[in-house]
């Protein structure tokens, strides 16, 4: 059952080197102050799995040198352009990638949540995906003639990480609508989740609370950041940090300017 | 891009979002992925013109988007049927509407790495009109196979498949796609531009009739609500672009509660 950590560090002792670590899209709350926090402690050999897709986040572990390797539908920042410590660990080789497709890593995750081994899905057949990924198979439909249909693996996790508007004493955590969350939860082996604030009442006891309620039963460790998603957006709570993101963007473009964002942002250490 | 064309009286932009929302004709769902600000505008205009209908979901903004049961919504609403028109873009984009959005070169040694296939692979499949635009027209981008298939445009007869490419939309040109015979057709060629263009910038061959028509320019009343109506609502999204385009100011300049700039790691500590 959860806890309440008494420090980010600590939350995120769970995420041990090498292991399989969920995070979701940039605007479904990341975990961006745990994320500087896994650097500053010289995370190693992290298999990330986006859901579906990354940006600044994945792209400042793979340019720290934390990720082995990366399952995602796309790695970018969006507006602010390509991910460039992403694509330049892959021109280097210095990163697997496991290309895929938004609606596979979320069949995937179902399969897992529902602890079957694997859920068909429609598409693919063709793509090179398909090629690339020895760990898909393509059958025929057991309940047609010549349709030829996809299957995924289910996904199995070590833990998800992400970050949410509040939390309650018990370790449960309110995610709204941003229902995502709740599936990385159900399907990782364990959650550590950042949250702005405590909230004093105990969110299940609240009915319109509870239905955006993850249990605590799935979560780990719960430690407090405020501001905990920036430069990202928590939606609902706080906008993207666009002149950040931008600097992000521009100093990535180069090691050495990669290297002078993580001691600008990353490493510096002033009051806590 | 961005080219602002004060003789023509519009910008690049507005026509692209005028071409692009003409194929969404009388779909009742249209959604718009992530990167996509030019199929948002006409998405949105679509939905003017139309008096609230096709209903839009563009996936990057909270005003625009009714889902509620996280990111794979949107795909199992598609699997079902449930959405119209969706709009792709490629790294490279081939003759046969091939697209690749991962890289250029061995895949597993590329020259150039691009973010990825996003839902490409599957809603290309299941969505039945789905536009295709890329902002650069050029040999490079236009080619005769692309280097990794995302997506394929066409697949097999016995491939479920009740969706696929339309059209593509570019800077110099509007082209349609012929599914039965796997190519593209020059439709319309954009004011200021020549088929002989065309023909030197696109890597594939293509069908043209011996005279091809010249697109439309916006109308003034097209551009009227692209500029009134569509522009404030993109803000919400595409920040940038919105910005850029039309003037419109980031949400970041507006929301006197943006976030001063924490800066301080350990900033979490209890």
């Amino acid at each position: 059952m959860a806890t309440i950590a008494g420090s980010l560090e600590e939350a995120l002792a769970p995420i041990t080197d090498g292991c399989t670590l969920l995070v979701p899209r940039g605007n479904a709350g990341v975990a961006m102050a745990a994320t500087r926090a896994l650097v500053r402690r010289g995370a190693k050999r992290l298999n990330l799995v986006a859901v579906p897709t990354s940006g600044i986040q994945a792209d400042l572990l793979i340019g720290a040198g934390c990720v082995e390797s990366i399952e995602a539908a796309g790695v970018s920042l969006g507006e602010f352009g390509p991910a460039p410590r992403f694509a330049a660990a892959v021109r280097a080789g210095e990163i697997l990638v496991k290309d895929t497709t938004c609606p596979a890593l979320h069949a995937a995750l179902q399969a897992s949540e529902k602890g079957v081994p694997f859920l068909p899905l429609r598409g693919l057949i063709g793509s090179d995906l398909v090629k690339y990924r020895p760990d898909w198979r393509v059958i025929d439909n057991p309940f047609a003639d010549h349709d030829p249909i996809v299957l995924l693996p289910a996904i199995k996790p070590d833990i998800a990480l992400f970050h949410a508007p509040m939390a309650d004493a018990a370790g449960n955590v309110w995610i709204g609508a941003t229902r995502e969350l709740m599936t990385m939860a159900h399907a990782a082996r364990a959650t550590v989740v950042t949250v702005e604030k405590l909230h004093d009442q105990n969110l299940l006891e609240d009915p319109v609370l509870a239905a955006g309620t993850l249990a605590g039963f799935y979560v780990e460790k719960v430690a407090i950041a405020p501001r905990g998603a920036w430069p990202l957006a928590l939606p609902g709570h706080y906008a993207r940090d666009e002149a950040h993101l931008a600097e992000y963007a521009r100093l990535a473009a180069s090691a050495e300017g990669f290297a002078r964002y993580l001691d600008l942002h990353v490493h510096e250490r002033r009051a806590a | 891009m961005s080219d602002a064309r004060p003789d023509d009286g519009f910008r690049t932009e507005e026509l692209l979002a005028d071409v692009m929302s003409r194929p969404i004709g009388d779909a009742r769902h249209v959604a718009v992925g992530a990167q996509s600000p030019i199929p948002a505008a006409a998405a949105l205009l679509a939905r003017v013109r139309g008096g609230g209908r096709p209903h839009v979901s563009i996936l990057e903004s909270r005003t625009h988007n009714f889902f509620t049961d996280g990111g794979r919504e949107l795909f199992d609403c598609a699997g079902q049927g449930r959405l119209d028109v969706f709009f792709l873009s490629g790294g490279q984009i081939d003759g046969s509407a091939n697209i690749n959005l991962v890289s250029v070169g061995d895949y597993r040694n590329p020259k150039v790495r691009f973010s990825g296939s996003f839902g490409s692979a599957y809603l290309y499949f299941v969505v039945p009109r789905v536009v295709l635009f890329r902002l650069e027209h050029s040999r490079r981008t236009l080619v005769e196979k692309v280097d990794f298939i995302s997506a394929p445009g066409t697949s097999p007869e016995n491939v479920y498949r009740p969706g696929g490419p339309i059209a593509l939309v570019t800077p110099l040109c509007l082209f349609a796609f012929d599914r039965e015979q796997q190519r593209f057709r020059l439709e319309s060629v954009h004011p200021g531009h020549s088929v002989e263009e065309v023909i030197e910038h696109t890597g594939f061959d293509f069908d043209r009739a011996a005279k091809v028509p010249q697109t439309p320019s916006p109308s003034a009343e097209t551009l009227r609500l692209l500029r009134e109506v569509v522009a404030p609502e993109l803000a919400d999204a595409y920040p940038q672009f919105a910005a850029s385009v039309f003037g419109i100011p980031s949400r970041a300049a507006r929301d006197s509660l943006s976030p001063p700039n924490p800066g301080v790691p350990g900033f979490g500590n209890l």
